[in-house]
């Protein structure tokens, strides 16, 4: 029987709340919100808070919600309304294509944007759907809150910018015309992590790339990103050629390890498989879009 | 700490550890060991309760998250001993062989129909694709659901005909 070691309990009622008791109760206190990758590693004793703070009372980050510029997304969002929210998925459907294969539906229901950006685990999925989109995340503290890119927002594995008094309050969007995204993933089984995922957000200018993201998850990208396969296609005509050349690139600069889910060499065909397929669909929906 | 929370329309309150599992609370602290509770991380679902209304997989919930919720198990799927069609589709359509993942797999079923009363069988199969059954290959639970999804009397709750008992 898996059961945490002995923790102290706390529920926040709001979110200045919550920065409260993080400070008061400090670096071995955590957050809990949807608790489905933090309470299966305190089983495992891989992580060993001696405070828990349930965030999950915490409406006041739980919308969706668009301005002219930009989509916000509140740190509680579970993954369910994520991926049924028609705001969100009518500017990037790669939300809603990414959510139906994370996880299942029951662990959809709890686990949240923010426990999963937060987790930073190598293969989480809306790490490399953020990426691709080129977010930013608000960080909410004491003194305030900032954003930070999403691209230096993950430090490494399990490892991101956020302070242990702070927490993640917001992740945003910025929103373009003539976009197109997608979302593709390999897993052993429905439900399971991916053995390689990667979500593409492309933007026609007049026939031509003129912004482009690639996503990937599982394979040890740094910032979950495809840097250089993104700046090979800036300026180009998306040709089959060009797409098959990005695609080489992105598969060539990340680093997959081998390991139950497969050997690396068939991790780096899966990236280039999936980012041409990725980069197709999410050209058709940005030509769909008009330029 | 203290945890209060409604099981089945019932207020329970105990005094209990911050670190126990909602699927132990409602087994051991409550007595409904009609949840079970297998594989403790999150994969198998036959854990699975509704929470306010939804599905989750009550061993990765703390019981002190669980506080001043609302609670459905398996055994609250009956009303006045007239059973819900959920449960009558599994007895008709041969739904369950050992039973182990058959509560889980009801409170799911259960939730689908109150959100999607017509679901096609690829819905109902991706409804329980996060419960694993050992026994059946799937094939009779989503039969069992189609069943009741065909014989639901409005509510859900309101059954005329009952079976059993
Ligand atoms: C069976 C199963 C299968 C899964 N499959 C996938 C999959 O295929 N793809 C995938 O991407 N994910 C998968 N996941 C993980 C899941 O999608 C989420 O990543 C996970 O639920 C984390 O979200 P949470 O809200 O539960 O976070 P929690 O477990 O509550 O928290 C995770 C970490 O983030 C911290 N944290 C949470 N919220 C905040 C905040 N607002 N500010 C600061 N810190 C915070 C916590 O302190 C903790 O360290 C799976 C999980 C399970 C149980
Ligand atoms: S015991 Fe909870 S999902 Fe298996
Ligand atoms: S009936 Fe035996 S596990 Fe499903």
């Amino acid at each position: 029987m898996q059961v945490p070691a002995p923790i102290a309990y706390e529920r926040a009622t709001s979110l200045s709340n919550a920065i409260e008791l993080l400070s008061r109760h400090g670096p071995e206190s955590r957050i809990i919100a949807g608790g489905h990758s933090l309470l299966p590693m305190m089983k495992l004793r891989l992580a060993r808070p001696e405070v828990v703070i349930d965030i999950n009372d915490l409406a006041e980050l739980d919308y969706i919600r668009a301005n002219s510029d930009h989509l916000q997304i509140g740190a509680m969002v579970r993954h369910a309304s994520l991926m049924n929210s028609d705001i969100a998925n009518r500017y990037f459907p790669i939300f809603r294509e990414a959510e139906t294969v994370i996880a299942d539906p029951i662990v959809r229901n709890r686990g949240t944007v923010g426990g999963s950006l937060c987790q930073a685990d190598p293969a989480e999925d809306l790490a490399a759907v953020f990426a691709a989109l080129k977010a930013s995340v608000v960080i909410t503290g004491n003194n305030g809150s900032r954003t930070v890119p999403i691209s230096s927002f993950h430090i490494g594995p399990y490892m991101t910018v956020v302070e242990p008094d702070e927490l993640l309050t917001e992740v945003i969007v910025p929103l373009r015309t003539h976009v197109g995204s997608a979302y593709e993933k390999v897993e052993r089984r429905a439900g399971d992590w991916g053995i390689a995922s990667v979500g593409a957000m492309i933007v026609l200018n007049s026939g031509q790339i003129s912004e482009a993201g690639i996503g990937l998850a599982a394979v040890r990208a740094d910032h979950f990103r495809a840097v250089e396969a993104e700046s090979f296609l800036l300026g180009k005509q998306p040709t089959a050629d060009v797409i098959a050349q990005a695609a080489l690139i992105a598969s060539e600069n990340c680093q997959p390890v081998a390991d139950q889910r497969g050997p690396e060499d068939y991790k780096r065909h899966l990236v280039k498989e999936l980012t041409t397929r990725a980069l197709n669909r999410a050209i058709d929906k940005a030509r769909e879009e008009g330029t | 700490m203290q945890v209060s929370m409604t099981i089945n329309g019932e207020q329970v309150s105990r005094e209990i550890e911050a670190r126990l599992l909602l699927v132990h609370f409602i087994r051991e602290t409550a007595g409904l060991t009609g949840t079970h509770w297998g594989c403790d991380t999150s994969n198998c679902g036959t854990c699975v309760v509704l929470m306010d209304g939804v599905p989750v997989k009550s061993c990765t919930v703390l019981a002190a998250m669980a506080n001043g919720r609302n609670i459905t198990t398996v055994e609250g799927l009956e009303t006045n001993g007239e059973l819900d069609s959920v449960q009558r589709g599994f007895i008709e359509m041969h739904g369950l062989q050992c039973g182990f993942c058959t509560p889980g797999m009801m409170l799911t079923a259960r939730w689908l129909l109150d959100n999607n009363p017509h679901p096609t069988d690829a819905e109902i199969r991706e409804a329980i694709s996060g419960q694993i059954c050992r026994c059946t290959g799937y094939e009779n639970i989503v039969r069992a659901i189609r069943w009741a999804a065909e014989h639901e009397s409005g509510t859900g709750h309101n059954i005329t005909e009952g079976i059993g008992a």
